[in-house]
């Protein structure tokens, strides 16, 4: 078999009940343990709506004949659910996330306002142009800044995430190929340290992937990448600055090589926050690049999502842009959004989604760009070098740094060597950070470098915020190291939850919840 | 610039840390040249949050919002009444700026609401298992077409002409590049025949109802027709509201039912972020793409929730995976479980009965028109108008006097005087009599 | 007599006449953590040495199992579907995964004994 390193505990092991005296009602203090609302729900409306009798004789048959079984809550019951369910929630508001490659960045407060701006929030898709000039607008603005910072002459705004902007990436230099005649080129050189979203969006759009090492030092070997080049290449698929969280010093190199031998350059941008308004991917010789607004841009994380994909690309690749279109001519702004409707020249590879995009994100990104204006972009892209450096030089003496000579960007990545003999794995690390008031950094990613750790600060965090960040983990670094295992073995001990029994959820998947009675006819 | 908590004499003396005189030390690895001077970038500085506000005002006046004129659009989004609480809760710093629950113990809020919101789809649907959603309908229609090429390890996909043609078209960019994706055409107001089109070679067939042209469709006879040649039914929902009055595609037999969300808990956002929900039978279960959330207990036997199965997922799977998918909808699902936790079982169907009675006055009133024909017999809050005279015309002469009649057929490359209505719980009386009014003045 | 053998895959197979059993080894069974879902392949189903013949999945991880050696798939241990943990209880006794009936006895003689096996091992 494919011997597989990453395999880690997923049990949760067993925990005796922390030394507090239990309470009558379950919950202690402020933590409140909360049911599911199926077992609260008793058939409450939380909403004022008529009671309305309608005919069967416009439903075609269909009416439902059953209940659907759900639950309903009244307003001051749905507010106290949702509420004691959002403080078992660690966010960016209450504390520093130092998850790299995440760009954990503060949202600003404006960015919701703007978004809910009745103009932009409650608008319909289809509405006529002459009814959303604005929003438009907007979406045109937000293409001039990403084309701006990039140095890239167009961007495809639809994508609804950055996996979903790598698909259209893909799709357009698929579409380039077949334009030219050579459409047999199948192939995608991928880094082995290349996020997991690069080599399954290469297989999603059809291609087969063939993994580049990296070298000693954290970079893609170039020399390799160069001699794996031929006919059958489509394109090369890099992260810049890299997944180890630097800057790949060759790119320009490889670039023109992947051109010269008449394939694509595909740039993961997942770390644009390194380097937003400070060089442009465009100079670099890229031919399409997502951008995480969720990112790079601050729109919120909201717990897993909304996010936004838009995807700039290169002379080579723009005619290929996906619908629909934005034109702006002597009427005003309008979508294009048929092929028939193409401007000359266009030749769009198809629709990756239904409507235009992520319209609710654009508004917050382009009031951060606003906001912050070409020099607050800098600054932030500055700053959040700073800190990660910052961060590497005050803890590489404790903790090891596999690349720590020498200056890293926005993330400073760490691995498990400092950990060696003391019977503390990353994962238990993470979980010691948690009972200190700290999300865990990123963990086992890349997987280039063993047990890795990587810290994404952000320009977001003050001074006093990083020091007592450095100060927490050098200190759990030294009694790893000096044997002192107490704080980490079981660790969370202080979350509103143990660790997890992973292994159990996925030998035995409960993915809902059900009645006690077809509960039972299970069994 | 007041994002940036930095000063300078904070940078000094963290540079000074660090070894390093000058910032551009640390981007020494970037080739020459290669870093731009400010003054490429033709932008504009930082603004205050006055003058944004202002900026971002001036263009979102010059919309015409669904809440501010008679809104009659729809074909996939629909002008819905959000209760107040919705917006407020998902605004909890907890759940705004809280990220994807990888670290189960700190996200026991998120992974919660998520076990809950599988179930209320699941409960919608008529299905056995339901996923953290995908990003819209659009893309979970996609995604349902791949998975049925993978289950049924065949390639080709019969597309009713039902289907809304955005989401047409997304499958065949996406799904079309594994196999055939056969369109077939339909006259608004009928269903085609598709039974005839299922051979050994189908993988999946995919049906919307209610349709684009807002025809209520019966799924059982074609759920049984593909299950007997070895295919799967996939049934696509644009309004979800209409479950609370309509059959669940899952008591028709569809095997995989692809959704909007948009409609509970999300405003229209002019197409985004909307959420896309996907449920489907437990024997597929490791065939589904995106998150699922999953329960089991913690170390001191508590019960809690995780993410579950996510070997199917792009992070370990890589080339192998069900899906590139990394991000849900978040938020957006968020609002829809909360929305649909103070709607409840009542008060999902007073709204769809609701949605079904204007929908059906306002059939009737227009129907009496010269000029307008009903085309669809069994609708549930959409139906289809034949206009004397070409639809976005009248649209565009319509939103002039600040009423959105709807959408024309022609937008979505259907024939031109076909004009598609929709009818919420939000329309007025005064609503309608403006939107007959105004018809009945361009047509006659 | 049966005899067991083992790849530079970790896997083991065991020889009883021209019908061979295939497992993943101890060391990679403990590598792998807690296996959570086996898939096996399809009685009939024809495999190449080193061709992918299985996968086995831990919370974290999803590996291949590789053929051993060639030949056709007479049964699988359907055990596994419902209990994984066999593989992480006994994964060189009731945690095997199916049975071949060879192709070639000779690829079999080419695989490590056990002790070139424990000496591979001890250099990971």
């Amino acid at each position: 078999m494919s011997l597989n390193n990453q395999g880690r505990s997923t049990g949760a092991g067993s925990a005796e009940m922390a030394s507090t005296p239990t309470t009558i009602s379950g919950d202690r203090g402020l933590d409140h343990e909360e049911k599911l609302i199926f077992e609260l729900g008793h058939g409450a409306v939380g909403v004022d709506l008529p009671d309305v009798k309608v005919a069967d004789d416009r439903l075609g048959g269909m009416r439902r004949k059953g209940a659907v079984g759900l639950p309903g809550l009244s307003e001051p019951e749905t507010i106290r659910h949702y509420v004691r369910l959002s403080r078992n929630n660690y966010a960016i508001d209450s504390g520093l996330y130092p998850l790299g490659s995440c760009t954990m960045k503060h949202n600003p407060r404006l960015n919701e306002k703007m978004a809910r701006l009745p103009g932009f929030g409650d608008l319909h898709p289809l509405a006529p142009a002459s009814a959303t000039q604005g929003a438009l607008g907007l979406i045109s603005e937000l293409m001039k800044w990403l084309t701006t910072l990039t140095g890239m002459p167009a961007v495809a705004m639809s994508p609804k995430a950055g996996a979903h902007g790598e698909l259209c990436g893909l799709l357009a230099i698929r579409a380039a190929l077949e334009a030219r005649g050579e459409g047999h080129r199948k192939r995608i050189l991928v880094p082995e340290s290349a996020h997991g979203t690069n080599p399954a969006t290469a297989a999603f759009a059809g291609f087969t992937v063939d993994e580049v090492p990296a070298k000693p030092d954290g970079h893609v070997d170039a020399d390799a990448l160069e001699a794996k080049l031929g006919p059958d290449v489509a394109a090369i698929m890099l992260t810049n600055p890299n997944t180890c969280g630097l800057f790949e010093p060759r790119v320009k190199e490889m670039a023109d090589a992947v051109h010269k031998a008449g394939g694509y350059f595909y740039c993961d941008g997942a770390n644009f926050n390194a380097i937003a308004g400070k060089v442009r991917p465009g100079d670099l010789g890229i031919d399409a690049m997502h951008i995480n607004l969720h990112k790079t841009f601050s729109t919120p994380h909201g717990g897993g999502g909304p996010g936004a994909g838009p995807v700039v690309l290169s002379e080579r690749l723009a005619a290929f842009a996906p619908l629909p279109l934005l034109v702006h001519d002597a009427k005003g702004f309008r979508l294009v959004e048929t092929r028939a409707e193409a401007p000359e020249g266009a030749q769009p590879f198809g629709r990756m989604c239904a409507f235009h995009g992520q319209m609710g994100m654009f508004t917050r990104a382009l009031s951060y760009m606003l906001s912050h204006g070409r020099d607050g972009v800098r600054q932030a892209s500055e700053d959040a070098v700073l800190s990660a450096n910052y961060i590497l030089a005050s803890l590489k003496d404790v903790m090891s740094a596999p690349f720590g000579d020498g200056p890293c960007m926005h993330e400073a990545l760490f691995d498990d060597s400092f950990l060696e003999g003391s019977g503390v794995t990353t994962l238990d690390f993470a979980k010691a950070m948690i009972d200190e008031g700290y999300h865990p950094m990123t963990m086992y990613f890349p997987l280039v470098v063993h047990g890795a750790m990587l810290i994404e600060p952000t320009e977001s965090e003050s001074k006093e915020s990083l020091d007592r960040f450095i100060h927490v983990l050098r200190s759990l670094a030294l009694e790893a190291r000096a044997g002192q295992t107490a704080r980490f073995e079981g660790a969370p001990h202080y979350a509103p939850r143990r660790r997890l029994d992973e292994t159990l959820a996925a030998r035995k998947p409960v993915l809902r919840w059900k009645p006690d009675v077809l509960k039972e006819a299970a069994e | 610039m007041r994002y940036l908590p930095l000063t300078t004499e904070d940078r000094r003396a963290m540079m000074a840390k660090i070894g390093v005189s000058e910032i551009d030390a640390l981007f020494r690895d970037v080739p020459d040249g290669a870093i731009a001077p400010l003054s490429a970038f033709n932008l504009p500085d930082t603004q205050g949050e006055l003058e944004v506000d202002r900026a971002l005002s001036r263009l979102a006046a010059k919309n015409i919002a669904a809440g501010s004129a008679p809104t009659f659009c729809g074909a996939g989004a629909y002008k819905h009444h959000v209760p107040s609480a919705v917006d407020h809760l998902i605004q909890r710093s907890e759940f705004l700026t809280s990220y994807t629950p990888y670290q189960p113990e700190i996200a026991q809020g998120t992974l919660q609401y998520l076990f809950e919101f599988q179930t209320q789809v699941a409960l919608l649907t008529g299905m056995e298992v339901a996923n953290a959603s995908l990003y819209d309908g659009s893309t979970a229609t996609a995604e349902a077409v791949l998975m049925a090429q993978r289950v049924t390890r065949r390639s080709k996909a019969i597309l009713s002409g039902g289907l809304h043609p955005h989401y047409a078209e997304t499958v065949e960019t996406v799904a079309g590049l594994f196999g055939e994706m056969k369109r077939v055409p339909v006259s608004p107001g009928s269903a085609e025949d598709l039974i005839a089109l299922i051979d050994e070679e189908t993988a999946c067939v995919v049906v919307q109802s209610p349709d684009v042209y807002g025809l209520i469709r019966n799924l059982r006879p074609i759920a049984d027709a593909a299950h007997a040649k070895g295919a799967l039914l996939i049934a696509v929902v644009t309004e979800i509201v209409s479950l609370g009055l309509l059959e669940s595609p899952g008591a028709q037999g569809a095997d995989i039912v692809a959704a909007e969300g948009q409609s509970i808990g999300n405003g229209l956002n002019f197409g985004g972020p909307y959420v896309g929900l996907f449920a489907t039978r437990e024997k597929f279960l490791r065939q589904m793409p995106g998150r699922l959330t999953g329960e089991t207990v913690d170390a001191e036997g508590r019960r809690g929730f995780v993410l579950t199965l996510s070997t199917r997922e792009q992070h370990i799977r890589r080339e192998k995976a069900t899906s590139n998918i990394c991000t849900n909808s978040g938020l957006c699902t968020l609002a829809f479980t909360i929305h649909m936790t103070l709607l409840g079982e009542e008060g999902l169907s007073r709204l769809a009965r609701l949605n079904h009675a204007k929908a059906v006055t306002l059939a009737a009133l227009l129907g009496k028109l010269d000029g307008v024909q009903v085309l669809t017999p069994a609708f549930f809050n959409e139906f289809s108008l034949k206009l004397s005279r070409p639809a976005a015309a009248v649209v565009n002469a319509l939103a002039a006097k600040g009423i959105l009649a709807g959408v024309p057929a022609s937008r979505l490359g259907g024939a031109d005087d076909l004009l598609i209505v929709a009818v919420t719980e939000t329309a007025t009386d005064e609503d309608m009599a403006a939107l007959a009014a105004a018809l009945k003045e361009m047509l006659s | 007599m049966s005899e067991t053998r083992y790849t530079d895959q970790h896997e083991w197979v065991r020889l009883d006449g021209d019908s061979a059993t295939v497992g993943i080894t101890r060391f990679a069974a403990e590598q792998l953590g807690d296996v959570v879902y086996v898939e096996l392949p399809p009685a009939g189903k024809a495999v190449k040495a080193g061709g992918e013949a299985a996968v086995v999945e831990s919370v974290k991880a999803a590996s291949e199992v590789y053929a051993p050696v060639g030949g056709e798939v007479t049964g699988a241990n359907d055990v596994l579907t419902t209990e994984p943990s066999k593989v992480n209880d006994d994964p060189e006794g009731e945690g095997w995964f199916f049975k071949l009936k060879l192709a070639d006895t000779g690829e079999f003689a080419k695989l490590m004994d056990a002790a070139a096996y424990a000496a591979f091992t001890k250099d990971h």
